[in-house]
């Protein structure tokens, strides 16, 4: 990297990311230390209470209620999504790009209409308890819909794709011969997948989970309609802060907490990817 | 009330951090929620009065109450909220004191329009649409027509898991006050724990919360029996005419959607005209007509034909039930006691 010119370039990009995210993203959270006036105005009275609530144990306990959905979904798409990576990344390559597009096909379509598909599957009157019967089930169906399990699905359903890319990244980028000398000296196929194709795949898991993870836990419209409003998740407490209570200062507290816990996971996530490749590059 | 579904919320959440009063002076700016008056109205107006107007979209309260308080309610002329959302208006110094004068069709108001606990006296609003707050249900599913609040907080065992309740803080919490009997503002801590702990139980038995599909799911069987708006009752009822609506024994609230002037309009003669041209008896009965919602208009809702009401039967509760009903008030402070404790409610397992 002697030759820096290059970088003008980013000027466009970092000028839109500055003007348009950073800038705004700053103004909110320094709403996080003023009060709210009578009338859901700003006071600009200096204060630390609106942080201090977040880790009052009623939004504390949200908090890691959205943690715990949001780590199984991640955990439920990588182990699916890693699944259908290594199939694809197997499957012939001028195939591959087909299948990779089937992958991605959901993304054509919008979020909303995406979720209230799963409505429409899971209701009481739904498709699934309709072919239930009619395949001869009589009895009471389990309540599938307004669940935390329909929120996972939906969840897991969302973001898949984006496990599948992360994933597939690294395993077609994996030299098959390395695969064939682990077999040639001896190792069971599973034996080479756990200790020498899993390793090196490692920094797509981590992208894949990291970014399931971090777009689940602020996710406000799946909790709302899958989970019925009756499970609330952080970004539901975000939301009704600006947009119900009118309590713009605890929402832009509970907004800090979160872009901090998904800042920190994100600088993980680069560490480990980093420590990976780099590894990688000593084995050379 | 007027809610648009969450898609919509959400992106005004974007709109609320985007742009404040951007809008230039010059047409009239009114801000109404989406599909609250006819499609022409404005053409209607302009073509009418000769004065050029524009109508802006909000999706909730919140949102225009954002963007008016932030303005200083510079950029809007007429804004159609509600009720409490006028008062804080009033209460802020944004609203317009009303000058009668410029405002004839008034005289089309029923007297209890001018009787209204937020605004006696029509002081700084004008009532557009009114409507009480109660249990819509399928006739053909319950065993007994629902008559109590507790028949959907505690409903019966065929019921339970198939009721829904409104999401939002007031009329969730509403629902636990009126059962309980006390006031739908009530503010005392220790009574609202008491209903938090009543709607926590009624919780295990619902199938949902929900503010913009409860009707749906009464037609499509999912749900039996709902806590529902009225004039959103009805669209389930023009579905399906086994779905019925009653206002429960301990009573409603009494909600109104008001249009209110901006004192720092520009266009003031104009925003007059506007509100004047809205209470003229066809304009008005559009929204009964069109929206299912009762207008506070006595002209128009005299003019709905014999079988609209016999469909919607409750497009016929008279004013003078109506304004038995307490109306929702702004609570100041004690709005952030709720929405903690709606919280509670929503996060409890």
């Amino acid at each position: 990297m002697k030759d820096r010119k290059p970088l003008y370039l980013m000027t466009p990009a970092l000028a839109w990311l500055t003007a348009f995210m950073v800038i705004p993203c700053l103004l909110i959270l320094a709403l996080a230390f003023f009060r709210r006036g009578l009338y859901g105005g700003i006071e600009y009275t200096f204060t630390l209470e609106n942080l201090a609530l977040v880790f009052d144990p009623l939004y504390a306990g949200i908090f890691l209620k959205s943690a715990a959905i949001a780590g199984l979904s991640a955990l439920i798409a990588v182990i699916i999504g890693y699944a259908a990576a290594f199939a694809i990344a197997a499957a012939p390559s001028r195939r591959q790009p087909i299948l990779l597009f089937f992958a991605v096909l959901p993304f054509w379509s919008n979020y909303l209409v995406r979720t209230y598909a799963w409505i429409v599957l899971l209701n009481r009157e739904g498709l699934i308890t309709g072919l239930a019967r009619w395949l001869g089930y009589d009895a009471e169906m389990p309540r599938l819909l307004y669940t935390e399990g329909a929120v996972v699905v939906g969840l897991v359903y969302n973001y898949l794709p984006f496990v599948i890319l992360a994933c597939y990244a690294p395993l077609s980028r994996l030299n098959p011969e390395i695969a064939e000398a682990s077999r040639d000296l001896g190792a069971s196929s599973w034996t080479t997948f756990r200790r020498v194709v899993l390793p090196m795949t490692v920094p797509g898991i981590a992208t894949g989970f990291v970014f399931v993870f971090v777009l689940s836990i602020g996710n406000f419209v799946t909790p709302a309609l899958l989970g019925g409003g009756q499970f609330q998740m952080i970004g539901n407490l975000i939301y009704a802060q600006f947009l119900t209570a009118n309590d713009w200062p605890f929402g832009a507290a509970l907004s800090m907490v979160l872009i901090a816990i998904m800042m920190g996971l994100l600088t993980l996530q680069t560490f480990a990817t980093e420590r990976a490749s780099g590894a990688k590059r000593e084995e050379s | 009330m007027k809610r648009k579904i969450l898609a919509t919320s959400a992106l005004s959440a974007v709109a609320v951090f985007g742009m404040s009063g951007a809008l230039l002076a010059g047409d009239l700016v009114v801000s109404n929620w989406d599909g609250y008056m006819a499609p022409d109205a404005i053409e209607a107006f302009s073509a009418e009065t000769g004065n050029g107007a524009e109508l802006v979209l909000h999706g909730t309260n919140e949102e225009i109450m954002g963007k008016l308080i932030a303005s200083k309610g510079k950029g809007y002329d007429v804004v159609f909220v509600s009720s409490p959302f006028a008062e804080v208006l009033h209460n802020l110094g944004l609203a317009e004191t009303l000058d009668h004068a410029k405002l004839p069709n008034l005289a089309n108001l029923y007297p209890e329009a001018g009787e209204l606990a937020h605004d006696p006296g029509n002081m700084f609003s004008v009532p557009y649409a009114w409507g009480t707050t109660g249990l819509c249900y399928r006739s053909d599913a319950l065993a007994e027509a629902p008559g109590s609040w507790m028949d959907l907080l505690s409903p019966a065992e065929d019921v339970s898991g198939k009721t829904t309740m409104l999401a939002t803080d007031r009329w969730l919490l509403g629902a636990g006050f009126l059962a309980k009997g006390y006031s739908v503002n009530e503010t005392d801590p220790d009574k609202v724990a008491e209903v938090r702990d009543l709607l926590i139980d009624a919780k295990h038995t619902l199938l949902a919360y929900d503010d913009t599909t409860f009707y749906a799911k009464l037609v499509s069987g999912e749900a039996e029996l709902v806590q529902a708006w009225d004039g959103w009752c009805n669209y389930g009822i023009a579905e399906n005419s086994d779905i019925k609506y009653v206002i429960p024994e301990e009573g409603s609230d009494l909600w109104v959607d008001t249009m209110v002037i901006l004192k720092n309009s520009e266009n003031k003669d104009a925003a007059y005209d506007f509100v004047n041209f809205i209470l003229d008896a066809k304009n008005h009965g559009w929204a009964a007509e069109n929206i299912l919602y009762k207008v506070p208009n006595k002209p128009a809702m005299e003019s709905l034909s014999e079988d609209f009401l016999a469909s919607y039967p409750n497009m016929a509760i008279s004013p003078e039930e109506l304004i038995t009903y307490e109306q929702l008030r702004d609570v100041g402070e004690a709005q952030r006691l709720y929405a903690r404790t709606v919280s509670e409610i929503k996060a409890a397992p």
